[in-house]
């Protein structure tokens, strides 16, 4: 049995997701957990994002790849509040409205973020890395008088297990490796059982073993969760996307299948044929 | 640099969860309580003065003044240290909660000043007749105690608040403080302001009751401050060691992440802001009886830098190195200001270079650095 699937099994059960299933607030009624729509953002005149529009199934594993500067991350800025859009909407669900809230708050909401550059607490071990990410009532005096129970402890630990960081657990995170920081915060956002979660090129710097084992976790994880995946290595890419979306100075240029995209002139043209 | 974690990684997988106190702390507790509470008033009260055991008052004072500082360290610490918030404007804090217990200790002189009459001597000279309304029940001793937390805490919750809210991070909010304290000491250097003007508060009589220079009292005081910052030590410590610790510190290293990961950091850093504040306040309280004087010059923008200079020195992110570093460096202090009064602040600001270059972790990571070769 796979780490991925112990995670799965954990993750399903109706006790330990309890917590999970009574505070989902996002209504995907209609199929879709993520609406952008017509986003611009310009950066002193400079257009980042141009009149992006896209929508993410509740489950699905979408991948968005483009060239650098595309507007990749400026998306997930958009996406998780921290970066206000010109003009467009961005909706959690059939009713959150994204553009009103702040990153705590869609952080809360259920969207976890993995950021490009790996972003660990680094002076904390891994094991309060993980404690800190913890889904939990995250204001001031119930954060002071916080102990970690039973369910916690294990939830911190078949994480664990799932990230291979067992043996590192009481290290500091800014002692680990790079790729091993990448599995440390994909691990975090774990812990914060987020409906949605937007990975921002999280294998690079990994190993090949450790790059076919996150394949395995993130399609293992899509279902139950939403996951957007940017990344530039095309053949992790081709692994696990089913459907690809290509970005291309600010907007979308394809949408599709992995074939579809690959005999797309266009993306050949802008992309593929670089 | 900033504040690596002085406790040992547990060995095996699991938490690095930390305990308030190891064995070993607490009976380093133990042992200075026993040199506070019993010791030193044995030394001061029983022990004749003529002989070479005596402490004398120099010393009491010397000390007691100490540990003021040193809980404001303590505090300092709490927000730079741990928080990575430098904070240039502590001395204001201080300042205020030392004004609001000189209120009392005014009104308490009774007649017994200059002119003799109800109100302290400086309101007779501006030719005031009665108490403006802000110095309303200050003849309270609780009405003044409450007003020693509640003036700096207020003050920083809304400061705070602000600051925090505008997302005012790193030089900018220390340049903030060190203005808020200056035009405070502006405000208070006024004599219209009702609070002594340049001279301040000074010439107390009693406390409580109590002859304010009789050598029981200043004993009492002593004991009182003692206690004070052994109560705030573990208090900053059970802060610390609680989640609510972890996410300060998280905050201080990668604040962005904090925010992702759900928590908002405006209110954590508000509260320690606020905690941080109001132990100041409650430091300036406990120094003005025993000093017998607080004036304007405590809000002095190089007051506040001279805090933070102490917890450079004893290392920040510890909680003992400040405290430390408060001690060395006024004890160093009061030696040097005797022997070459016009040198102290080259001194001091080389002794800053010295340590930021040679030592970053400060006393403390000196002390650490002993016990795991
Ligand atoms: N804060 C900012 N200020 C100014 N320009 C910015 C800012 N953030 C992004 N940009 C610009 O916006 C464009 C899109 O950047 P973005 O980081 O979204 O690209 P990306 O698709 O993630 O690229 P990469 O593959 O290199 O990560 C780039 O040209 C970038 O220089
Ligand atoms: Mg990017």
């Amino acid at each position: 049995m796979s780490d991925a699937t112990i995670l799965r099994e954990q993750w399903d059960d109706p006790v330990a997701s309890g917590a999970r299933l009574l505070s989902e607030g996002v209504d995907t009624s209609h199929k879709g957990i993520l609406y952008l729509d017509g986003i611009s953002v310009s950066f002193d005149g400079f257009k980042a994002l141009n009149n992006l529009s896209l929508v993410i199934d509740a489950g699905e594993l979408r991948c968005v790849i483009g060239p650098n500067g595309a507007g990749k991350t400026t998306m997930m800025d958009v996406i998780t509040g921290k970066t206000q859009p010109d003009t467009g909407t961005a909706f959690f669900g059939q009713t959150i409205d994204l553009t009103r809230l702040s990153e705590p708050e869609i952080a809360g909401a259920g969207i976890g973020r993995k950021f490009q550059k790996p972003t660990v607490f680094e002076q904390h071990s891994v094991y309060e890395n993980l404690e800190l990410a913890l889904k939990a009532d995250k204001r001031v005096w119930p954060t002071l008088r916080s102990r970690l129970d039973g369910v916690a402890r294990d939830r911190i630990t078949a994480t664990l297990e799932t990230i291979k960081l067992v043996p590192q657990a009481g290290r500091l995170a800014g002692l680990l490796s790079h790729g091993q920081k990448q599995w440390l915060e994909i691990g975090m956002l774990l812990m914060q059982e987020p409906q949605l979660l937007l990975l921002d090129e999280p294998v690079a710097g990994m190993t090949d073993d450790e790059t076919l084992r996150s394949a395995e976790l993130f399609v293992s994880l899509a279902g139950s969760y939403t996951l957007i995946v940017v990344e530039h290595d095309m053949d992790f890419v081709e692994r696990i996307a089913h459907k690809v979306t290509v970005l291309h100075e600010g907007s979308v240029l394809a949408e599709g299948s992995m074939d579809d995209i690959q005999r797309n002139e266009q993306v050949i043209e802008v992309f593929l044929g670089r | 640099m900033m504040g690596a974690s002085f406790m040992p990684l547990a060995p095996v997988a699991g938490p690095r969860l930390l305990r308030l106190l190891s064995p070993g702390g607490w009976s380093f507790y133990v042992a200075a309580a026993a040199v506070l509470f019993v010791a030193f008033p044995i030394l001061h009260l029983v022990v004749p003065a003529d002989s070479a055991l005596h402490l004398s008052d120099y010393w009491v004072t010397l000390i007691g003044k100490i540990m003021c500082y040193a809980i404001v360290a303590l505090a300092m610490d709490l927000i730079w240290g741990y928080t990575g918030i430098l904070s240039l404007g502590h001395g204001l804090f201080f300042a205020l909660g030392g004004y609001a217990m000189g209120m009392y200790l005014m009104r308490s002189i009774g007649h017994e000043g200059v002119y003799q009459s109800d109100l302290p001597d400086f309101m007779v000279f501006l030719d005031w007749k009665k108490y403006p309304w802000y110095w309303s029940f200050t003849d309270h001793f609780w009405y003044a105690a409450l007003l020693v937390v509640l003036i700096p805490g207020l003050l920083a919750l809304v400061f705070g608040f602000f600051a925090f809210r505008s997302r005012i991070r790193g030089v900018y909010f220390s340049i903030i403080t060190q203005a808020l304290t200056y035009a405070s000491m502006l405000l208070f250097f006024r004599n219209d302001t009702g609070f002594g003007g340049n001279n301040g508060f000074t010439d107390f009589k009693r406390i409580l009751g109590f002859p304010i220079a009789a050598p029981q009292t200043r004993m009492a005081l002593f004991a009182i401050t003692g206690a004070a910052l052994l109560g705030f030590l573990l208090f900053a410590r059970w802060i610390v060691t609680s989640k609510l610790g972890r996410v300060l510190t998280a905050i201080r290293d990668a604040e962005t992440r904090v925010m992702f990961s759900g928590y908002n950091p405006v209110y954590f850093k508000l509260f320690i802001w606020t905690v941080s504040a109001v132990i100041c306040g409650i430091a300036g309280a406990l120094y003005v009886p025993q000093v017998g004087i607080i004036n304007p010059s405590e809000m002095s923008p190089a007051n506040s830098i001279e805090i933070a200079i102490w917890t450079a020195v004893g290392g920040r992110g510890t909680l003992y190195g400040p405290v430390l570093g408060a001690a060395a460096v006024n004890l160093g202090k009061s030696w040097f200001t005797k022997a070459f009064p016009e040198y102290w602040l080259f001194a001091l600001g080389l002794l800053f270079i010295l340590v930021t270059l040679f030592l970053p972790r400060g006393l403390a990571g000196l002390l650490a650095r002993r016990k795991t070769p």
